[in-house]
This record gives structure tokens, C-alpha cells and sequence, in this order.
């Protein structure tokens, strides 16, 4: 039996500090997809409401503690970092907590760097604490949240983490050179 | 450019892909004549002014959406969840295809 070596997506990418941001990778948690079954999304709420969570509005996500559930789409939403057990038979349920790679991006300028690779208006009126939205990181796809004024959380698929993170290197990289000529 | 997903709100049109007139979502019957077919397939106006087409809201949501658009002035003036639509097809019904189109952004489950 050979010996596996665990690895995080951005084993050896993360973290990246430049232009007052800090991207760094978040801890592995497990990820589920949670789609209710045809009549039973009251019984999906109120089982996330057990978890002191809910069922998140479209561009919205509910969060407690270290969980968290974000919309991601009709009749879809991710669970993270929860045990989805109470979700047995009304939900149905992927485990996908491997298949993302987990970053935060963190610090005032965040909202800048994202600007150039992001095409939503990532401002604190537009995009509030709690936000949510699946929408493309230049050419990646990106499921995007705001949990505080001066972070986001950004998952990528995990094969692309590398992608990823050069990408917004590069952005931070470009927002530092501007700030440093005035 | 900008479309309007019913669920996400208004975003870049790099967002979407284009698929192409909406009648692409009314198939006919098993048993319709052929001249019906031949029409759903290959028959299409190209009006000068409104128009409705489908899009799929692919670096998003992955809602398919019914877009009226104009071809002439170029705007965009309304959205629908195919879902909505009232085809009868198996994608109605569910959790998110009963929420109200929009820019309401409710989302509880009903």
C-alpha cells in the first residue's frame, strides 16, 4: 500500500500578500450540494434551520459559526462546513468537498482587486455582507461570497486552483503597481 | 450589454450564451406533421424590432432564460425562467420555478 500524501488545493500557492490584500486558502471543509426533492423544500428550511442556518434567497447565504449556506442556483444551494445527515431523504445530496478549492481574499483593497477580473459591481451597497453569487473569475467559473465588509470567500473548481491564483495575483500585483505611482 | 436573470439580476452579457429563438422551447407533439418539424427546425422570422430568444445563464446561475429583446434599438426589455414559461415541460414546478420572476430576489422555499 503505498503512502498518500494529502494535499490542500493550493498546497504551495497560498497565501499571497500585495496591494494591502491577503489571499490565503481556507480551511478544508465539507462541501455539500443540496437540491430538495419535488414538495419538500419546506422540510429542506426547517432542516437547515436545525443546523441555525436556512434556505438562502437567490444572491444570499445564511451563516452560523463555521457554517455557512450559500444559493448557487434554482432549487440548489451549498452547505458548508455542516453535516448534511438531516438532509437524508428530502434533499438530494453531493458531496463535493473535494472537488473545490477554498480562498479568502482579505483586506481594504479586496474589492478593487477583484474588480478586475469580476464583471459585478462588488461595492459594499451592491454587494452586501451575505452576498452570494455564481458568476466568472475572467474565464473561470467562481461562486463568490461576502461574509465581512473587507473578505470574500471565492471557490473555484479545484483542478483550476492554480489558475486562479495567478489570475488574482496578477491583479494584485497591477493594484499595488498603480498605488505605488499615486 | 447587459441581461437581467430573473434570479441573479442584471449582469454582463459575458455571462450568457446564446442559444436562439425562443421556439426552440416549444417542440411539437410526437405525432405533429412533418411540415410542423420542418418548421421547428429550419423556419425562423428575423424581425426588425422585438424579439424573444433563449439564453442560458452559463457563468452564473445555469438558469435557462426566455429574453425579449429589440433588435433595433438594441434593448432589453424582459426576462423570464424558461421554467415559467408554461411549456408544461419537466422543468417547471419546482422550488425555484415557482418564485416570482425577479428583481424581488425572495427566494424562500414555498
Amino acid at each position: 500500500m503505498p503512502s498518500l500524501i494529502e494535499k490542500t488545493a493550493c498546497e504551495g500557492l497560498l497565501p499571497v500578500m500585495a496591494a494591502g490584500v491577503t489571499l490565503s486558502e481556507l480551511p478544508a471543509t465539507r462541501i455539500t450540494s443540496v437540491a430538495p426533492l419535488n414538495g419538500k423544500d419546506r422540510a429542506v428550511a426547517a432542516a437547515l434551520k436545525a443546523l441555525g442556518l436556512g434556505w438562502p434567497a437567490p444572491g444570499r447565504s445564511v451563516a452560523k459559526g463555521e457554517a455557512s449556506c450559500l444559493w448557487t442556483g434554482r432549487g440548489q444551494a451549498f452547505l458548508i462546513g455542516a453535516d448534511p445527515a438531516g438532509l437524508a431523504g428530502i434533499a438530494a445530496l453531493t458531496d463535493q468537498s473535494d472537488g473545490w478549492a477554498r480562498m479568502q481574499l482579505a483586506g481594504p483593497g479586496a474589492e478593487a482587486v477583484l474588480a478586475r477580473l469580476v464583471p459585478l459591481d462588488l461595492s459594499a451597497a451592491a454587494f452586501r455582507v451575505g452576498a452570494a453569487a455564481r458568476t466568472g473569475l475572467n474565464h473561470m467559473m467562481l461562486v463568490l461570497s461576502r461574509p465581512t465588509a473587507e473578505s470574500f470567500d471565492l471557490m473555484v473548481f479545484r483542478s483550476m486552483a492554480a489558475s486562479a491564483v495567478h489570475e488574482i495575483r496578477q491583479s494584485m500585483a497591477a493594484c499595488a503597481a498603480r498605488a505605488s505611482i499615486g | 450589454m447587459r441581461i437581467t436573470c430573473p434570479l441573479c439580476g442584471a449582469r454582463d452579457r459575458r455571462e450568457f450564451t446564446y442559444y436562439g429563438d425562443a421556439v426552440y422551447a416549444d417542440r411539437p407533439g410526437a405525432d405533429a406533421a412533418p411540415e410542423a418539424w420542418d418548421a421547428y427546425l429550419h423556419l425562423r422570422d428575423n424581425p426588425a424590432g422585438e424579439t424573444r430568444d433563449l439564453w442560458y445563464h452559463e457563468m452564473g446561475c445555469s438558469a435557462w432564460i426566455e429574453v425579449t429583446r429589440n433588435t433595433v434599438t438594441h434593448a432589453v426589455l424582459s426576462s423570464r425562467l424558461l421554467a415559467e414559461r408554461g411549456t408544461g415541460g419537466p422543468s417547471g414546478g419546482d422550488i425555484s420555478g415557482k418564485m416570482k420572476p425577479a428583481v424581488k430576489r425572495r427566494g424562500k422555499p414555498a
